[in-house]
C-alpha cells in the first residue's frame, strides 16, 4: 500500500518538475524579437571597403518595434554593401531598459544602443564612449541637443527630432465648423484653452450630428500604456515650472501648473469616447485605432503616430485631413505656444565593446546619416526628421504629421522643449500614471495625484542622484 | 559493497554535483553576493554592505505592502484551492459515471501558461465590469478576487489528482471496519479518510503554499500590480525594482534574498507541521 502511495506521488512530483520546467522556460522568454541578419557571403563584399570590416561587428538594440522590419533591411544593405556584420534586435514596447541591461552584460553585447535623455546618460554612463571627435557629433546641426557629460565629453547624439501635440481630424472639424451655433470658425480660431475647451463641449453635445462617439480619443491609462499623460502631457506643467525657475532640471518640483494640467486632463476623460472608468482598458493602440477609424476628433500624440494610424485597417480618415494642433492648458500667454518638439533619442557607442567594433560602429552610423542610401533609410524608412547638416531641405519626411512639425517650427510659434527628459525615473512616472488612473475611477482626487507626483519627484530624483 | 559506494561516491555523482553546481549553486551564491553590492549588469558590481536592504525595507519601495498582500492572498488561496480540490476529489472517487472525462477536464487548466491565463482572465472580468462601466484596475479588491478566481481555476485540477491519489489508496477493510462500528460518513471522513490522505495534504499544502508565495506570471498580465501598486506581490516587486529602476538592481537582489529565506522558512516549517501529523500504515 505504502509503495503504491509513494510511487503515486512520485509520479506527481516528476509530473511537476516537468510542468515547473516549461513553465520557467516560458517565462524566460527574451522579451526581444531576435533576428539575426546573416552575415554576407565573402564573395560578394567589395574590395574597397574591406578596411573598415576588419573583424568588427555591428550590434545595434533597436529601441522602436514599429520600425524594427525597417532596421533589418537596413543591416541587410549595409552587410550586403560594406561586408560588416549588421546585427539588429528590437525590444519589445517598454522593456527597452531591460532588455538593454541583459543584453549588455553578455558575451556579444549591442555597440549600438539608445539612451532617452541625461536621465538615461546617468544609467548608463559606464558604457557610453566620448563622441566628441566622431563625425556623427561634427553633422549635428545644433550641438546644443547633444548629451554631454561633467568632463565635456559627448556621449549621446539624438538621430531625430520629434513633435507631439494634439493630433485632430480636419474632415471633422469642418463639419463642426459649418455648423449652425458653432463656437469658431476654423482652428485658427482656437489658440487658447479656454476656446479649445468651449470648442470641444460643444462638438460632445452635437456628437450625434457629427457622428463620432467623443471628441477625444481614449485616454489610455492600461499599466504600460499611459506615457502620453504621465510622460508627455506632464511635460507641459514642467516646461513652464522649470521656464519660471529659468532652470532645465530641479530635484524637487511644485507642481505649480498642476492645475492647467488638471485642465486638459479633465477635458481629455470627460469628452472621451468610453467613460472615465472603462481608461484602465485601453491601450494606445485602441485610442489610435479610435482616432483612424472617424470615432473620435481628436488624440494627443507625436508624428510618429502616422505610420499607426495609415495602417489600421479600414481607416477613414484622410491623409491631408490629419493635423497638429497645439496642447493648451490655460497658461498666459498660450497663444504663441507651438508644439512640444525634442528628443528622446540618443544613439551612444559602447565603450565597453572592442575597438574594432566601435568602429565598424561608428562608420555604421556615419553611413546612416551621409551615404545617399542610408538618408534614405533615415528618412523614408525610419521617418526620422534628423538633425544633421548632411540633409539637404529636400531630404525631410514627407508624412502629413512631419509636415505639419515643420510648419509649426516655421510659423514663429515657441516651442515647449522636451523636458520630461530630465523626469527622475520610470518609477516616477508608472506611479504618475497610476494615479491618473485612480483619479479617473474617482479613488483619488486631484490633491491626492498633485502631493503623489510632488513627493515622488523628490524622492525619485534624491534616489538617483545617489 | 556499501564501503566501495561510498568511497566512489564522488566519481558516481560528479556529473550531476557539476550539473548542479552550475545551475543552481553558482548563481545562487553570486546572486547573495550581489545583493550586497551596488550593480548596474551582473560585470560590473561594487560592494556596499547592508544598504541594500535598508532601502529594501524603507517606505516607497512597497516591499512591505506587497509582503502583505501575499500573505492575505496565499492564506485565501491555499484554503480555498484545498477544500475544493479535496471536495472534487471526494466526489470523483465515488464511481460516478465520467469520471475520468472529468478529471480530465478539472485537470486541464493547469496545464495553460500563466501569462496566457492571467491575460484571458482579464478580458473575461474586465468584459463583465464593463457593464458597470468599470474595470479590474479600478479597485485593488477586484484584482485580488480576480487573482484567487484564476489561482482556484488553474490550481485545484493539479491537486484534486493528488488527493484522488492519496483516496484511492485509503484501505477499503479500514472504511467497511469504520462502516460496521457504525460511523457516519462524516465520521468515516473525518476520522478515517484524512488521517489516511495526510501525506497527501502534505504536498497539496506544501505546493499551494509554494506557489501562491511565489506567483508572478498571473499577478503581471492580471493587473500588473495596478492601481497604485495595491496589488503588487513579492515577485512582482522584485521583478519591478530591478528592471524599473536603474540604480536598484543591488535592492532588487536584496528584496530577492530576503523573500527567499521567507519561502524557505515558511516552507520548512510547515512540511515538518503536517509531516509529524502523517500516520503510518
Amino acid at each position: 500500500m505504502k509503495k503504491k502511495l509513494i510511487s503515486a506521488l512520485l509520479c506527481v512530483a516528476m509530473v511537476s518538475s516537468m510542468l515547473v520546467g516549461c513553465g520557467s522556460a516560458e517565462t524566460e522568454a527574451p522579451a526581444a524579437t531576435e533576428e539575426t541578419t546573416a552575415p554576407a557571403e565573402e564573395s560578394e563584399a567589395p574590395a574597397e571597403d574591406t578596411a573598415s570590416a576588419e573583424g568588427g561587428k555591428v550590434y545595434y538594440l533597436n529601441f522602436k518595434p514599429e520600425v524594427d522590419d525597417k532596421w533589418q533591411e537596413i543591416a541587410a544593405a549595409y552587410t550586403e554593401e560594406t561586408g560588416v556584420e549588421v546585427k539588429v534586435v528590437t525590444a519589445a514596447s517598454g522593456t527597452y531598459e531591460e532588455v538593454l541591461k541583459s543584453e549588455i552584460a553578455g558575451q556579444d553585447a549591442p555597440t549600438l544602443f539608445q539612451i532617452n535623455g541625461p536621465v538615461g546618460y546617468n544609467n548608463w554612463k559606464d558604457y557610453c564612449l566620448d563622441l566628441s571627435s566622431s563625425e556623427l557629433y561634427n553633422a549635428l546641426s545644433d550641438k546644443g541637443l547633444a548629451i554631454t557629460g561633467d568632463d565635456g565629453g559627448v556621449y549621446g547624439v539624438p538621430y531625430t527630432v520629434e513633435s507631439y501635440g494634439i493630433i485632430y481630424n480636419d474632415a471633422i472639424m469642418q463639419k463642426y465648423f459649418a455648423m449652425d451655433g458653432a463656437k469658431a470658425a476654423s482652428v485658427d480660431e482656437i489658440n487658447s484653452f479656454d476656446k479649445l475647451k468651449e470648442v470641444v463641449e460643444d462638438m460632445t453635445a452635437k456628437k450625434a450630428d457629427l457622428g463620432i462617439d467623443g471628441v477625444f480619443a481614449s485616454t489610455s491609462l492600461l499599466p504600460g500604456e499611459d506615457w502620453r499623460w504621465q510622460t508627455h502631457l506632464a511635460n507641459i506643467p514642467v516646461y513652464y515650472e522649470y521656464k519660471d525657475n529659468k532652470v532645465s532640471d530641479m530635484d524637487a518640483i511644485e507642481f505649480a501648473y498642476s492645475d492647467n494640467y488638471k485642465n486638459i486632463f479633465d477635458l481629455y476623460i470627460n469628452n472621451s469616447t468610453v467613460a472615465p472608468g472603462l481608461l484602465g482598458s485601453k491601450a494606445v493602440t485602441d485610442s489610435m485605432a479610435e482616432f483612424a477609424l472617424g470615432q473620435c476628433a481628436m488624440v494627443q500624440n507625436g508624428n510618429w503616430a502616422w505610420g499607426q494610424i495609415s495602417t489600421v485597417e479600414g481607416n477613414t480618415v484622410k491623409e491631408e485631413d490629419v493635423k497638429f494642433m497645439p496642447i493648451y492648458t490655460g497658461v498666459a500667454g498660450e497663444e504663441n505656444q507651438g508644439l512640444c518638439t525634442g528628443t528622446e533619442n540618443f544613439w551612444s557607442v559602447n565603450s565597453q565593446a572592442s575597438e574594432a567594433d566601435q568602429k565598424a560602429t561608428l562608420d555604421f552610423v556615419n553611413w546612416m546619416i551621409s551615404s545617399d542610401a542610408g538618408k534614405d533609410y533615415m528618412v523614408n524608412a525610419l521617418g526620422n526628421s534628423a538633425p544633421f547638416t548632411t540633409f539637404g531641405d529636400d531630404e525631410k519626411p514627407t508624412d502629413p504629421l512631419a509636415k505639419e512639425m515643420y510648419r509649426f517650427m516655421e510659423n514663429g510659434k515657441t516651442s515647449v522643449t522636451w523636458n520630461f527628459t530630465t523626469f527622475p525615473s520610470q518609477a516616477f512616472k508608472d506611479d504618475f500614471g497610476a494615479a491618473l488612473l485612480e483619479y479617473c475611477n474617482g479613488n483619488m482626487t486631484w490633491d491626492d495625484v498633485k502631493e503623489l507626483v510632488v513627493t515622488r519627484w523628490a524622492e525619485e530624483k534624491s534616489a538617483t542622484a545617489e | 559493497m556499501e564501503k566501495t559506494l561510498k568511497k566512489y561516491f564522488l566519481v558516481f555523482t560528479l556529473p550531476t554535483v557539476v550539473a548542479f553546481a552550475f545551475a543552481f549553486i553558482i548563481p545562487f551564491v553570486q546572486g547573495v553576493y550581489l545583493s550586497f553590492c551596488k550593480f548596474t549588469t551582473v560585470n560590473n558590481a561594487k560592494w556596499v554592505g547592508l544598504s541594500n536592504y535598508k532601502t529594501a525595507f524603507s517606505n516607497g519601495q512597497g516591499f512591505t505592502s506587497a509582503l502583505g498582500f501575499t500573505v492575505t492572498f496565499t492564506v485565501i488561496s491555499v484554503l480555498t484551492i484545498n477544500l475544493f480540490a479535496f471536495i472534487i476529489a471526494l466526489l470523483l472517487t465515488r464511481k460516478i459515471k465520467g469520471t475520468n472525462i472529468f478529471r480530465t477536464v478539472f485537470f486541464m487548466p493547469n496545464l495553460i501558461g500563466g501569462i496566457v491565463l492571467g491575460y484571458t482572465w482579464q478580458q473575461m472580468i474586465n468584459a463583465i465590469l464593463y457593464k458597470y462601466e468599470t474595470t479590474i484596475v479600478s479597485n485593488a479588491k477586484y484584482g485580488f478576487w480576480g487573482l484567487v478566481l484564476l489561482m482556484n481555476w488553474q490550481m485545484i485540477g493539479y491537486m484534486m489528482i493528488i488527493y484522488i491519489a492519496g483516496l484511492q489508496n485509503v484501505p477499503g477493510d479500514l472504511i467497511e471496519a469504520a462502516k460496521i462500528d457504525g460511523a457516519t460518513p462524516w465520521q468515516t471522513l473525518i476520522k478515517v479518510k484524512i488521517p489516511m490522505v495526510m501525506s497527501s495534504i502534505t504536498i497539496c499544502m506544501f505546493l499551494t503554499l509554494s506557489n501562491s508565495f511565489k506567483l508572478f506570471d498571473q499577478n503581471k498580465a492580471l493587473t500588473d500590480g495596478a492601481p497604485l501598486k495595491k496589488t503588487q506581490m513579492l515577485a512582482l516587486n522584485i521583478y519591478e525594482t530591478f528592471y524599473g529602476k536603474t540604480g536598484y538592481e543591488g535592492v532588487g537582489q536584496a528584496k530577492a534574498v530576503v523573500f527567499f529565506i521567507i519561502v524557505a522558512v515558511i516552507a520548512l516549517v510547515q512540511l515538518s507541521f503536517t509531516r509529524s501529523k502523517e500516520v503510518e500504515h
